[in-house]
C-alpha cells in the first residue's frame, strides 16, 4: 500500500492503495466515484474513459500511479450544483450542454456507455470548438456505444458543440409519425433515468457495495467436453482470505436451471459440455484472491471427442452431448407445413436454390454481467435473501435461485437495477444463483462481476446456422412455393434454441404469400457455447437466406426486386405458412412504397442499382422482413402491472420488466399518464422488484411496450374510474361528466387535483391503487393453424454501399428504413431503436463472428470480437409506418428487434448489384469477395473465419 | 498476481538504478496499452516492479535541428501524429502513428513501446524503417546509436532485455528538398485490429523531381521483422517517375515480398494484391510531398 494523490472533479484525495491498482479502480473502489464504468479492461470499447491533465484517456489500463498528483475529471465533474434559475427541472443540478445534447437528442440509451462517451466528446470539444462530422467520429472511434446506432450521438456533439460556441443547442430533428399524438402518448418525453445516466449518478449492478462485501469468482471448465473424475478444493480453501469454495456437492437444493428445458447444471458434476460450465465458485475478500483461489482448485478430467458444430452433430457417429437426452444431438426438430410443396413447385415457371451461412455471434453488451447477493437477515434492508442484478426476467431468476437453493420463492427477492443493455443475452441465468450459494454460505453479501472475456466465454449467443432455401415462382411473378432446410447450432446446453429456432423456421418463408411451404429446422447439442436469445430472435439467420433468394429469384425472373417483393408481400387477408390469416394491421407495402420511393427518387425508370466509379463500385439493396409481438405459439402470454395515485397527484407504475436502454419506463410511464390524465413527469415507474413489482413477463420476443403496456394501461384506467366514482359522489356529477386533465378531475367548470380524490378515496378506507393483469390473446402452436401469434410488424430497408475494387473492402453508406410499429408511443426513443437496430444489423453483416476451434472459443476477448464503431455508422433515413394493431396500448406492437433483421440481406444484396458478387457466408470477407471479383467468380461462400 | 512496486523514476540514471536494484525482477513500461494487458491476461508474468519511463523528462520530447528529428522513447503516437514538424517532414511516420488505435489509446501508447515489443508491422515501425531510423538505447550498460533493425530478433523478440535495458530516442533523418514519404495500410472489420498491410514510402528525386534519386520501401508483414524492400527500391534509383516505374516497381515486389497466409487475417493472395495497391498508393504520393517539398515550414529547434 502506498499514497496516492489525484485531484478529481476539483477535489484533493489522499488515499493508501496497492501499487498496481488502475485508476478506474481507484476511482471506483477507493474514491466511490463509480459514473466511470468498465466494459473490457482491453483498452478497447472507451467506456472507462477520463481526462488526466485534460487529456482523454482509458482509465481501466492506466495505473493509477503514473496519476499521482495529476488532475483528473470524470463524469461527475461536468455538471455541478445549480441555483434553482440554471438547474435542470428533473434534477438540481447544472448539466453541461453535452449531457444535455444527450438527453435532447436521443443519444443515451441503456447509458452505460454514455459517461465514456461524453467525456470523450468532452476532450474533443475542449481542443476543437467546431468539430465536422468526420473529426467527431475520428475522436469517438474508439468509444463503443451498442444501443443507439451513433447518429444521435453525431447529432448530440454538434449541438453541444453549437451551444458551447454561444450559437445555442441544435433542435432533434424528429421522425415523420403519422398519426397525431394524444395528451401524452406520441410525444418524446425523456425517460425518468436520463439524467442520471448522463451525469454519472446511475446505478448498475457492480456500482452497488455493502458493507462486509465479498467478491466471487467462478471455475471455468478445461475442455470443451470432458468427464469430472475429482474436484479437489482443499488448497483452494486453505488460502487466507477466501471464505467459500463451493461446488456440485454443495447445492442444497436442484443442481439445474434453464428457461425452457432444465438441463443446465448449476455447477458441473459429472461432465463439463463447453468452456463456459462453471465448475468450481469462490468467495473471498478481494477479486485477486478469489482469481488466485481458483488457479489452486484442482480438477481431473477425461476429454471426451468434441462435437464442434450443427452438420457433424447431426451424423449418427458424433459423440453425444447429453446422454440423458432422449433425441440424441438432436434438441429439436420444427416443421412448417403449409399447402402441397410439390405441386407448388410443379406450377412454379422459375425455381432457383441457394444454402447460405450465418455466424454465431455475441451481443456484446457494454456491460458485463453482474449479480450481487446479500444473504437473508444481513441487514435491516435485506430480512430475505436478496439478488441485486440487471436481468430481463427477474421473476424467472428468483424461480431457478429458489429451486438451487431449495428455498420457497417468497424468500428470495431480485431486485432489478439499471441494466447496461441486453437485447436477449440477460435471459439465460448468469451469476445469481451462484452469488446466492455463496452469500448463504459465507453469510455475508458477494458480488460477482464478469470480466468482459468471461462474458464472451460463457453466455449464451446467436445461433449459427446453415440455410438451404428452395423458392419457385410463375413467369409472371407468383411466389408458387418455398422450401428451406435449417441447421442450428444450439450449443452445450438448451437455452431458448427451441423458441429461437421455431421463429427462425416460422419465419424462413419471408413476409410473403406463399401458398406452399415446406420447412424443416434441425436444432443441434454441440460443445459451442449454448444459443439462445438474441435480437431477432432466429428470423435474424432466415432473413438472410430468404431475401437474398427473393433478390435471386426475381433476377432469374426478369422482375424488379422490389415490384416482386410488393406483388407477393403479405397484406390484410393473406395466409402466412403457420396457417395464420392476416385480418388487420400490416403495413408492409407501405414501408416497401417508402423506402422505395426514397431509394429511386420516385423515378425508378432511371434508377440504376448499381454501377462502377473508378476503383469504386456503389450498389444498392433493397430487404423486407417481419417479426412477431410477443411469445405466440399458444404458450399463454400475460403481464401484471399495478399503479397506484397518491394524495400529491402523482402516480407509480409497478411491473417486473426489464428496461435495458429500450425505454420501457417511460413508455409505460406516458401511457399510464394518458389514461389518468396526468403530466407523464409526475407518474413513476418501478421496475422489476419481485417484493414490490408484480410479473410484466421475460423481457423478450419485442413484447413489453405491447403486453406491460397494456397491463399499465389497464391498470390505469381500472384507477381512474375508482377515484371517478368517488369524485363523481363528491361533486355531485356523474362519472361520465369528469374530465380527468393536467393532474386535475375537472366537471362543470369547476377542478379540484387528483390528489384530492384520492384523499377522499383513503378517507373511504380504500387506497387508489389497482393491479391488473393483462392477457394476451389466445395463440396456437405452431403445426395446429390458426393465429400462431397476436401481432406482426413489418420492416423494409435499403442499403447503399460502397466497394472498394482494389482492396475488397464494403462500406454501408446509407440506410433507408421504413417502420410498421402500429404507434409510435415515445418517437424519439423508437428512433434509437430503430437507429441502434440498424447498426447491429450492420454488424452482424460485416464485422462479427464468434469463433470457436473444436469447441474452444477464440473470440473472447472484445479486441477479436468486433463490433461497429461511430466511423462505421451510415447515413439512416428513418420512416414510421404506423398501421395500429387493435388490441395493442394506442395501437402499438413491438419494435425491438425488428430493424436488425433488414440489414444483413439489404447489404448482402447491395454488394452484388455494385460487384455482381453474391456473398453466402457472412461477415462479409473482402479478401474473398476480392479475390472472386479479381477472378470473375459470381459467389462467395468463403469467410475469414476460413482464412487459415 | 499483478505487480507490486509502481516506479515513476524522474531521470534515466534512476531508471538505470532500479533496474539494476531489481536484477532482472522489474520491467521497463512506457505506455503499457500492450505489456500491462499482457500481464493481466498471463501472457507475460508480472514483474515484481514495473519502471514507467513515462514521466522522464527527456523522454516524452520530440527535439529537431535542421536534418534530424528526436523522437523520446515515451512520445505518444498522439504527439508525433499531431507534429507540425512530423506531418511536414516526416509525413508517413505521422500518418502511421495516427491511425494506431483510438485517440485514447494514442494519448498513452509510445512509439518506444511499439518498437520495444518488436511487432514485425506495427505502423510506427514500418514508418520508422522506411525512413531510415536509428535508435539510441543502453544495452548492458552501455549507451550506444543502432540501427532500427538490430532492435528486432524475431516476432516479439527484442535486443533489449526489458529488466535491465532502455530504450532513449529515436533519431529520424527529416526529410528535405525533393525529399518526401507516406504511409498506408489495409485493415479489415474483423477481428484484431492490426494492419493486413501496411507500407511506407520515402523518396528523393533529383532536383528538377523528374527522377527518383534514392528510395526507401518498407512493406509488412512479409518476414519476421520489419524490412525493407531492397530490390523495389533498386529498380527505381535513377529512374524517371512514371506510371512504368512504379509498375515495375509493383511487380519486382510481387516477385521479391513473400507474404504468408496469416490466420483469422488475410490469405497469402490477397496480401499479394495489397502490395500492389498498398505501393501504388504511397509512392506517388511520397513524389507528390516531395515535389512541394519547398513548403516545409522553417526548423524551429
Amino acid at each position: 500500500m502506498s499514497k496516492l494523490q489525484l485531484t478529481v472533479n476539483g477535489k484533493s484525495y489522499e488515499v493508501d492503495v496497492p501499487e498496481s491498482r488502475m485508476l478506474a479502480e481507484v476511482l471506483r473502489q477507493d474514491l466511490g466515484l463509480t459514473g466511470t464504468k468498465i466494459g473490457c479492461e482491453e483498452a478497447e470499447c472507451g467506456l472507462c474513459t477520463v481526462l488526466v491533465n485534460g487529456t482523454p484517456v482509458t482509465s481501466c489500463v492506466y495505473p493509477a500511479f503514473r496519476a499521482q498528483g495529476a488532475e483528473i475529471v470524470t463524469i461527475e465533474g461536468l455538471s455541478e450544483p445549480a441555483p434553482a434559475a440554471e438547474a435542470d427541472p428533473m434534477t438540481e443540478l447544472k448539466l453541461h450542454p453535452l449531457q444535455k445534447a444527450f438527453i435532447e437528442h436521443g443519444a443515451v440509451q441503456c447509458g452505460f456507455c454514455t459517461p465514456g462517451v461524453i467525456m470523450t466528446a468532452k476532450a474533443l470539444l475542449d481542443e476543437d470548438p467546431n468539430p465536422d462530422e468526420d473529426a467527431i467520429k475520428a475522436a469517438l472511434k474508439d468509444t463503443l456505444c451498442r444501443c443507439t446506432g451513433y447518429n444521435s450521438i453525431i447529432n448530440a456533439v454538434k449541438s453541444a458543440a453549437s451551444e458551447l460556441r454561444g450559437e445555442g443547442p441544435i433542435p432533434w430533428g424528429g421522425v415523420d409519425a403519422q398519426l397525431p399524438p394524444l395528451k401524452v402518448v406520441g410525444h418524446s418525453v425523456p425517460p425518468q433515468e436520463v439524467v442520471d445516466k448522463v451525469t454519472g449518478h446511475a446505478k448498475y449492478a457492480d456500482d452497488y457495495v455493502f458493507e462486509g462485501m465479498l467478491f466471487g469468482r467462478t471455475l471455468r471448465a478445461a475442455y470443451p467436453h470432458a468427464r469430472i473424475k475429482r474436484i479437489d478444493t482443499s488448497k483452494a480453501n486453505a488460502l487466507p482470505g477466501v471464505h467459500a469454495v463451493l461446488t456440485h456437492e454443495d447445492i442444497p437444493g436442484d443442481n439445474i436451471h434453464g428457461l425452457i428445458y432444465d438441463d443446465w447444471p448449476v455447477l458441473a458434476a459429472e461432465k463439463v459440455r463447453y468452456m463456459g460450465d462453471p465448475v468450481a465458485i469462490v468467495a473471498a475478500d478481494t477479486e485477486e484472491i478469489a482469481a488466485e483461489a481458483l488457479g489452486l482448485i484442482e480438477v481431473d478430467y477425461e476429454p471426451l471427442p468434441v462435437v464442434s458444430g450443427p452438420l457433424q452433430a447431426a451424423q449418427p457417429d458424433a459423440p453425444i452431448v447429453h446422454e440423458e437426452w432422449k433425441g440424441g444431438n438432436l434438441l429439436k426438430h420444427i416443421k412448417v407445413r403449409h399447402g402441397d410443396i410439390e405441386r407448388g413447385f410443379a406450377e412454379a415457371d422459375v425455381i432457383v436454390e441457394r444454402e447460405y451461412h450465418t455466424p454465431t455471434t455475441d451481443h456484446a453488451f457494454m456491460e458485463p454481467e453482474c449479480s450481487l447477493a446479500v444473504p437473508a437477515g444481513y441487514d435491516a434492508e435485506h430480512p430475505k435473501l436478496t439478488v441485486y442484478v440487471g436481468s430481463q426476467i427477474p421473476y424467472e431468476d428468483r424461480r431457478q435461485i429458489a429451486r438451487a437453493l431449495a428455498l420457497p420463492e417468497d424468500q428470495v427477492r431480485v431486485r432489478g437495477t439499471l441494466i447496461g443493455g441486453g437485447f436477449g443475452g440477460k435471459e439465460d441465468i448468469a451469476g445469481q444463483i451462484h452469488a446466492a450459494l455463496l452469500a448463504q454460505a459465507t453469510g455475508r453479501p458477494v458480488k460477482m462481476r464478469y470480466t468482459r472475456q468471461e462474458s464472451l466465454l460463457f453466455h449464451p449467443k446467436r445461433h449459427a446456422t446453415v440455410i438451404r432455401v428452395k423458392a419457385g415462382a410463375t413467369r409472371d411473378g407468383q411466389l408458387t412455393a418455398v422450401q428451406a432446410e435449417l441447421y442450428g447450432d444450439g450449443g452445450a446446453y438448451a437455452s431458448l434454441s427451441d423458441k429461437v429456432m421455431t421463429r427462425a423456421t416460422t419465419h424462413a418463408t419471408g413476409p410473403y404469400a406463399v401458398p406452399n411451404a415446406k420447412v424443416d429446422c434441425y436444432v443441434m447439442y454441440t460443445n459451442n457455447p449454448p444459443s439462445g436469445a438474441f435480437r431477432g430472435f432466429g428470423v435474424t439467420q432466415s432473413a438472410f437466406a430468404v431475401e437474398q433468394t427473393m433478390d435471386i429469384l426475381a433476377q432469374e425472373l426478369g422482375i424488379d426486386p422490389v415490384d416482386f417483393r410488393r406483388d407477393n408481400a403479405l397484406r390484410v387477408g393473406a395466409t402466412t405458412v403457420t396457417g395464420q390469416v392476416l385480418r388487420e394491421s400490416v403495413g408492409l407495402l407501405e414501408t416497401i412504397k417508402r423506402v422505395a420511393r426514397d431509394m429511386n427518387r420516385g423515378d425508378p425508370e432511371s434508377f440504376l442499382w448499381g454501377w462502377r466509379e473508378g476503383n469504386k463500385a456503389y450498389g444498392w439493396g433493397f430487404a423486407c422482413a417481419y417479426k412477431n409481438t410477443g411469445l405466440g405459439g399458444g404458450a399463454p402470454d400475460r403481464a401484471t402491472a399495478e399503479v397506484e395515485v397518491f394524495p400529491n397527484s402523482t402516480a407509480e407504475v409497478r411491473i417486473s420488466s426489464a428496461d435495458m436502454g429500450q425505454g420501457l419506463s417511460v413508455v409505460l410511464a406516458q401511457v399510464a399518464a394518458e389514461e389518468l390524465g396526468l403530466p407523464p413527469e409526475r407518474v413513476h415507474v418501478l421496475l422489476s422488484d419481485t417484493d414490490l413489482t408484480p410479473d410484466g413477463g421475460p423481457t423478450t420476443a419485442s413484447r413489453q411496450t405491447y403486453m406491460s403496456g397494456n397491463a399499465a394501461r389497464y391498470a390505469a384506467d381500472a384507477v381512474r374510474q375508482a377515484l371517478a366514482t368517488v369524485a363523481a359522489e363528491h361533486l355531485g356529477v356523474a362519472p361520465d361528466a369528469l374530465v380527468f386533465a393536467e393532474g386535475q378531475v375537472r366537471a362543470n367548470g369547476s377542478a379540484v387535483p387528483l390528489g384530492q380524490v384520492v384523499e377522499w378515496m383513503r378517507a373511504q378506507g380504500q387506497d387508489a391503487k389497482v393491479r391488473y393483469t393483462y392477457d394476451a390473446p389466445k395463440t396456437q402452436p405452431l403445426g395446429t393453424g390458426g393465429d400462431m401469434h397476436f401481432a406482426f410488424s413489418f420492416a423494409t430497408q435499403a442499403a447503399f454501399v460502397e466497394v472498394d475494387l482494389e482492396t475488397g473492402e464494403v462500406r454501408v453508406l446509407r440506410i433507408i428504413a421504413a417502420s410498421d410499429v402500429g404507434r409510435a408511443i415515445n418517437p424519439k426513443m423508437l428512433e434509437g431503436q430503430v437507429e441502434g437496430g440498424i447498426v447491429m444489423g450492420m454488424g452482424n453483416c460485416l464485422t462479427e463472428e464468434f469463433i470457436m476451434e473444436e469447441g474452444v472459443p477464440w473470440s473472447t476477448f472484445l479486441a477479436r470480437y468486433r463490433v461497429p464503431h461511430i466511423t462505421q455508422t451510415p447515413k439512416i433515413t428513418s420512416h414510421i409506418v404506423e398501421s395500429p394493431t387493435a388490441e395493442g396500448p394506442f395501437g402499438a406492437k413491438g419494435v425491438g428487434e425488428l430493424t436488425s433483421i433488414n440489414p444483413s440481406p439489404a447489404i448482402a444484396n447491395a454488394v452484388y448489384h455494385a460487384t455482381g458478387v453474391r456473398v453466402y457466408r457472412i461477415p462479409i470477407d473482402q479478401d474473398a469477395l476480392l479475390r472472386a471479383i479479381k477472378g470473375g467468380k459470381k459467389e462467395v461462400h468463403a469467410t475469414w473465419h476460413d482464412v487459415k | 498476481m499483478l505487480w507490486k512496486h509502481y516506479h515513476t523514476p524522474s531521470t534515466v540514471q534512476e531508471a538505470l538504478e532500479l533496474l539494476r536494484s531489481y536484477q532482472g525482477r522489474a520491467r521497463v513500461v512506457a505506455g503499457g496499452t500492450d505489456l500491462l494487458l499482457d500481464i493481466r491476461f498471463g501472457n507475460v508474468q508480472a514483474p515484481e516492479a514495473l519502471i514507467d519511463i513515462t514521466r522522464i523528462d527527456k523522454l516524452h520530447q520530440l527535439e529537431a535541428d535542421e536534418t534530424v528529428l528526436y523522437v523520446g522513447a515515451g512520445v505518444t503516437h498522439a504527439q508525433i501524429a499531431r507534429s507540425e514538424l512530423v506531418r511536414s517532414r516526416a509525413a508517413c511516420l505521422a500518418e502511421g502513428c495516427g491511425v494506431v488505435g483510438g485517440p485514447q489509446v494514442r494519448n498513452v501508447a509510445t512509439l518506444g513501446g511499439n518498437v520495444a515489443h518488436a511487432l514485425p508491422a506495427a505502423d510506427g515501425t514500418t514508418a520508422l524503417t522506411a525512413l531510415d531510423a536509428e535508435a539510441e538505447v543502453v544495452l548492458d550498460g552501455e549507451r550506444q546509436w543502432l540501427p532500427l533493425r538490430e532492435l528486432y530478433q524475431g516476432p516479439g523478440q527484442s535486443l533489449l532485455d526489458h529488466g535491465r535495458d532502455l530504450l532513449l530516442r529515436f533519431r529520424v533523418p527529416l526529410c528535405g528538398a525533393n525529399e518526401g514519404s507516406a504511409f498506408s495500410r489495409i485493415m479489415r472489420p474483423q477481428g484484431v485490429a492490426l494492419p493486413i498491410l501496411g507500407g511506407a514510402a520515402w523518396v528523393r528525386l533529383d532536383e528538377s523531381g523528374a527522377h527518383y534519386q534514392d528510395v526507401r520501401v518498407c512493406i509488412g508483414p512479409v518476414a519476421k521483422t520489419p524490412t525493407r524492400a531492397t530490390a523495389v527500391e533498386e529498380v527505381l534509383r535513377g529512374q524517371l517517375v512514371d506510371d512504368s516505374a512504379l509498375e515495375r516497381a509493383v511487380s519486382v515486389a510481387l516477385e521479391t515480398l513473400h507474404p504468408r497466409t496469416s490466420k483469422y487475417r488475410a490469405t497469402k493472395a490477397y496480401r499479394r494484391e495489397m502490395i500492389a495497391v498498398i505501393l501504388r498508393r504511397i509512392l506517388p504520393r511520397a513524389v507528390q510531398r516531395a515535389r512541394s517539398s519547398a513548403a516545409v515550414p522553417q526548423v524551429r529547434a
